[in-house]
């Protein structure tokens, strides 16, 4: 009988670096209400964004996408060719060939790594951490760039003022590699799982209401908000009892910065179930909009550039959004 | 099961954390809206915490028409 040979295991993941990128060009919501009608106070109500950025047209999602990963890379105290995979999640590609992941790769300058695109929407970055973590945990792979990075603004409705309001572009990453032992184990594991039955709920739809491409995203707010702010929490808190620890253990939460009431609500539910009142609840979304699947790697980012968090902690991410997708997991800040 | 009261009371204590408005605004005859200035989105949270004390499902279409918080009384009332 042929017996065939694995490849050898590790005892599991870390985060060994971060780095996120941002387009220059800031977008107020009073620039936006000089061009549809709505304001800044009803935009900082209803969603609690108080600015974004929007990246100009030469700016393609692959450079935001590169640019965050060279950041990460270099956190990590790598160089690129020490990087063997590249997950790029996105679902804001202008066009689905060629991909990201492989041109991305090809511009930070690695040597012919494995490089694939993941489209879980917002929910992109958790799903690609999930399967970076597992990746390295089998042997597949030493050193995976996971990256999110979108160009939303390439697909919104800009006379649409539910939506044109909310989302905006960026580039988070991450690079996960090897847990030497048990003890350095700093990915738990992923909560995940989608409700296609909700499939229209967020889509780019054309002119005539359709679901293809050559329109602009579309999302029914209202059921989606109910959506978030019942379904994660259980997620979330699923991703914590996975990883064998309670919610008081939980120092920082980032969800997908999707609107910060969705955020305040999904916080204040994992509060009721034993979080602690102190715990840091990321609120990036105040001056960077939603970035969907760049929302999470960018906001763990700023909160360490802001001293918000410190090396050890112990952080809950949760994704969610299109699909319907969502996934979770506890990790340990590098 | 509740009675009209209870289910006033309760309502009113959901209403002020989501809302912050206080318990003792939150009267059968005011409008959530004009009255009491909540919106869309809270209105959300409200019905999704009144699901969960009352055992009731206030859907999307529903909680549109329940302009009063005697109107929500009485949909609690009829559907727990």
């Amino acid at each position: 009988m042929t017996r065939l040979k694995l490849a050898p295991a590790a005892p599991g993941a870390r985060i060994l670096g971060l780095g996120s990128v941002q387009p220059d060009n800031v977008v107020t919501n009073d620039d936006l209400a000089q061009r549809m009608d709505t304001d800044d106070q009803w935009i900082r109500d209803r969603v609690g964004i108080q600015s974004r950025r929007i990246a100009d047209a030469d700016t393609k999602l692959v450079d935001l996408a590169a640019a965050a990963g060279e950041l990460a890379v270099k956190d990590a105290g790598l160089t690129p060719t020490d990087v063997d995979t590249v997950i790029v999640a996105s679902c804001t590609m202008p066009n689905p060939i060629p991909n990201a992941a492989a041109q991305t790769a090809y511009k930070i300058g690695m040597s012919a790594p494995a490089a694939f695109d993941l489209n879980a929407a917002c929910a992109g970055f958790c799903y690609a951490m999930g399967t970076a973590a597992d990746l390295v945990r089998a042997g597949s792979s030493r050193h995976v760039l996971v990256i999110g990075a979108e160009k939303l603004s390439d697909w919104l409705d800009w006379d649409d003022r539910s939506t044109a309001i909310i989302f905006a572009d960026a580039a988070g990453a991450t690079v996960v590699g090897p847990a030497v032992d048990e003890d350095a184990i700093g990915i738990g594991p992923v909560a995940w799982g989608s409700a296609g039955d909700m499939a229209n709920a967020i889509e780019i739809r054309d002119d005539q209401g359709r679901s293809r491409a050559g329109g602009g995203l579309y999302q029914e707010g209202q059921a989606v908000f109910r959506w978030a702010t019942t379904q994660v929490a259980p997620v979330a808190l699923r991703a914590v009892e996975l990883a064998g620890l309670t919610p008081a253990d939980i120092d920082v939460f980032v969800p997908h910065q999707a609107n910060l009431r969705i955020v305040e609500a999904v916080a204040r539910r994992l509060q009721k179930k034993g979080a602690r009142q102190d715990m840091v609840v990321a609120d990036d979304i105040v001056h960077s909009g939603n970035t969907s699947s760049a929302s999470i790697p960018m906001a763990l980012d700023h909160l360490r550039a802001a001293g918000r968090t410190r090396s050890g902690d112990v952080v809950l991410l949760v994704g969610f959004g299109a699909g319907l997708s969502y996934a979770a997991q506890v990790v340990v800040l590098p | 099961m509740a009675d009209n009261a209870e289910i006033l009371q309760g309502l009113s204590e959901i209403v002020e954390e989501v809302a912050g408005i206080e318990t003792t605004e939150v009267t059968a005859d005011k409008t959530f809206v004009d009255d009491l200035d909540i919106d869309s989105l809270s209105m959300v949270e409200i019905a999704v915490q009144a699901e969960d004390k009352f055992g009731v499902k206030i859907p999307d279409d529903q909680l549109a028409e329940l302009k009063t918080v005697g109107d929500a009384v009485d949909y609690i009332a009829k559907h727990q």
